[in-house]
């Protein structure tokens, strides 16, 4: 990839002309037993138009990761500890607070995880959607309660007439889900950023809501950031797929070529824990070991403890299979991205040795 | 279901509760009156008649006559004016200063919070009687500086609810979702946030009310809250005071007219305490 020393504006792995690109973020929490780190460092970008996927298990960042995006961390008890978050070219962390709430909903928008308790209940779903157009001073209040109804009529709320009318609490999730989509899309922005859109809805409205995502990011051309810990709908529906552990992107990779040759352990046991892709065997392999307290992070690589390759290692040279601990390293230090295609960056010590490949 | 829905079932239940509808009834009861006191009575409540002095209730005068012969009916009914629009009035300059600052104090916490819940405790610690009495007796007595002492010295129960309400509120998604929509802070607290403390407000609102027509009552009983001869239902019993032994129904109506207006209120603000309650719903 080509960089030019001295322009910021573009990053190395993540391709020129990127709409946001995020770089080597760091944040911390203020808890009650003292400082934990929450992102150690995470850098990837999404280009315009383009779907990205961050996968990971609960606690492993993603969200901190989106809410540092938009600056929703509350600060105290969150820190952001370094790292950039460029969008069009503009560093979104020095910016005043006044500039911030013109790039939310606007240029940057959120849909959230959780539609049942996103909505004011005291406010109806018209009047909310509503709210994007006057607090940007898009239009006056009554052009803004027709254009509610419009996106409403858009993201295919049945009745929405009738329905902007009414109170959150009268609807069901998947109408709920609809509402913040159309306030989330309301504006046009050019990035949304999708936070589990589908985990508190039924399998069935799951799809439907996806769908709906997929068509309006064709029709508005934004580029979405879907957050999930589903790999299915990121298989589906991301161009781009990072892998989230323990507040680090751990690979990354256009989404085929981490479904076909994923590099690290960890991404590599995610899939093989996906039902299907075992067919005739009776159990779904599972990833031994959990994740570990974000309090107590392993110095070294933080997947050593769970990854099939360093326990090898231990296991070899325990048993004198291996004159000496070849991957003692995995303890020592916390591998940094290399290289394995385009576009295919993964961090593993093991793999790095392993494949040759990309060890720059 | 429709549009107001929730309004509409805790109307609903509101109705159900035969001690909440009592209280509202005497409360429209005498709103109405104060409002239009020549349905019940043509008598100038100023006009004085030497000649019909401390006269008992009869058919021209159907609470009787105080000691200056004025018409105790008329003086009732324009005293319920002074006596409610008091309330109301310093009832809502409270809930505008405890509002304020309860939403600032739940919502900015930390040092903004420490600080005002500190002055809450501090205007809490004046006996609020006394301080009035003070305060009233610097910047002189009128109905207007009636208002606004006892709206002033009676916020604090509005802030620290207000208070408590914005803390949970403010962690709650939908204004995480607003704050990622753009809204600034002003918005967030006067369009998302206040709109869900009000159920809480009105409870406290019409508890208040009570509590500011039992204070000016008290405080124009003393001489030193509405001036005679503006009526109110305090100075009527001041002049019943000095009567009592011969003019009992100086004392008993305006007496009646302060308890039945307050434990009205105090009746409807507890129905509608339980009507809003989310654990009573479905009943």
């Amino acid at each position: 990839m080509p960089e030019t020393p001295g322009t910021p504006k573009t990053s190395g792995a993540e391709g020129p002309g990127a709409l946001l690109s995020v770089r080597s973020l760091k944040v911390g929490f203020d808890t009650e037993k003292g400082p934990v780190r929450a992102l150690f460092g995470v850098s990837f970008s999404v280009a315009p138009g383009e779907t990205v996927g961050l996968v990971g298990e609960s606690g492993c960042g993603k969200t901190v990761t989106a809410l540092a995006v938009l600056r929703l961390l509350q600060t105290p008890p969150a820190r952001i500890e370094g790292g950039e978050i460029f969008f069009r070219g503009e560093d979104l962390l020095p910016l005043p607070e006044k500039r911030m709430c013109d790039v939310r909903g606007k240029e940057i928008s959120m849909i959230f995880q959780e539609p049942m308790t996103s909505l004011n209940p005291v406010l109806t779903v018209g009047e909310q959607v509503a709210e994007v157009f006057t607090a940007h001073g898009a239009c006056g209040k009554r052009e803004a309660a027709d254009r509610a109804v419009e996106w409403l009529r858009k993201v295919r709320m049945p009745d929405p007439e009738r329905r902007a009318r009414e109170y959150p609490h009268q609807m069901s999730g998947g109408m709920r889900q609809r509402a913040m989509i159309a306030t989330a899309l309301a504006l046009s922005p050019s990035l949304v950023i999708a936070d589990e859109p589908t985990t508190a809805l039924d399998v069935t409205i799951q799809a439907q809501i996806m769908e709906l995502l997929q068509e309006m990011r064709e029709q508005e051309k934004m580029a979405v950031l879907l957050i999930t810990h589903d790999l299915g709908v990121v298989h589906d529906f991301a161009d781009r797929t990072a892998i989230m552990y323990l507040g680090r992107i751990v690979e990354i990779a256009p989404t085929r070529k981490l479904f076909a040759d994923p590099v690290h352990p960890y991404t590599q046991g995610l899939l093989a824990s996906l039902p299907g892709r075992n067919r005739g065997e009776k159990r779904l392999p599972s990833i031994p070991g959990t994740v570990p307290d974000l309090s107590a992070v392993p110095p070294g690589c933080p997947f050593a403890p769970r990854c099939p390759f360093r326990q090898g290692a231990i296991r070899r040279y325990q048993s004198g299979t291996s004159a000496q601990d070849d991957l003692a390293i995995c303890d020592r230090t916390d591998p940094s991205p290399s290289e394995y295609g385009p576009g295919h960056l993964a961090a593993c010590h093991h793999q790095r040795s392993a494949r040759g490949e990309g060890a720059r | 279901m429709n549009g107001h829905s929730m309004l509409r079932e805790t109307l609903r239940r509101l109705s159900r509760n035969p001690l909440a509808v009592a209280g509202a009834a005497v409360v429209l009861f005498f709103c109405v009156l104060a409002l239009f006191p020549w349905l019940v009575s043509s008598h100038d409540p100023n006009r004085i008649d030497i000649l019909k002095i401390l006269e008992p209730p009869s058919g021209a005068h159907p609470l009787g006559t105080d000691d200056l012969g004025r018409d105790v009916l008329a003086r009732m009914l324009h005293g319920a004016r002074i006596s409610l629009s008091v309330g109301f009035v310093a009832e809502s300059i409270a809930i505008g200063i405890g509002l304020v600052i309860g939403l600032l104090a739940g919502y900015y916490g930390g040092k903004v919070d420490s600080l005002l819940m500190r002055f809450v405790d501090i205007m809490l610690c004046f006996p609020t009687f006394f301080l009035i009495l003070a305060v009233i007796a610097f910047i002189g007595p009128s109905i207007w500086n009636i208002m606004f002492i006892i709206g002033v010295t009676g916020w604090m129960g509005v802030a620290r609810l207000v208070r408590a309400e914005t803390l949970s509120l403010k962690e709650r998604d939908f204004v995480a979702a607003a704050r990622a929509q753009g809204a600034g802070t002003a918005r967030i607290l006067f369009r998302h946030i206040l709109p869900n403390t009000l159920a809480p407000i009105l409870v406290a609102a019409t508890l208040g009310v009570a509590g500011a027509i039992l204070v000016e009552s008290g405080l124009s009983f003393l001489g030193i809250g509405v001036q005679p001869p503006t009526p109110s239902w305090g100075n009527i019993l001041t002049a019943g005071k000095d009567n009592i032994e011969f003019a009992w129904w100086l004392s008993l109506f305006p007496g009646l007219a302060i308890f039945l207006t307050v434990l009205g209120y105090n009746l409807l603000g507890e129905g509608i305490r339980d009507a809003v309650d989310p654990r009573l719903k479905g009943r």
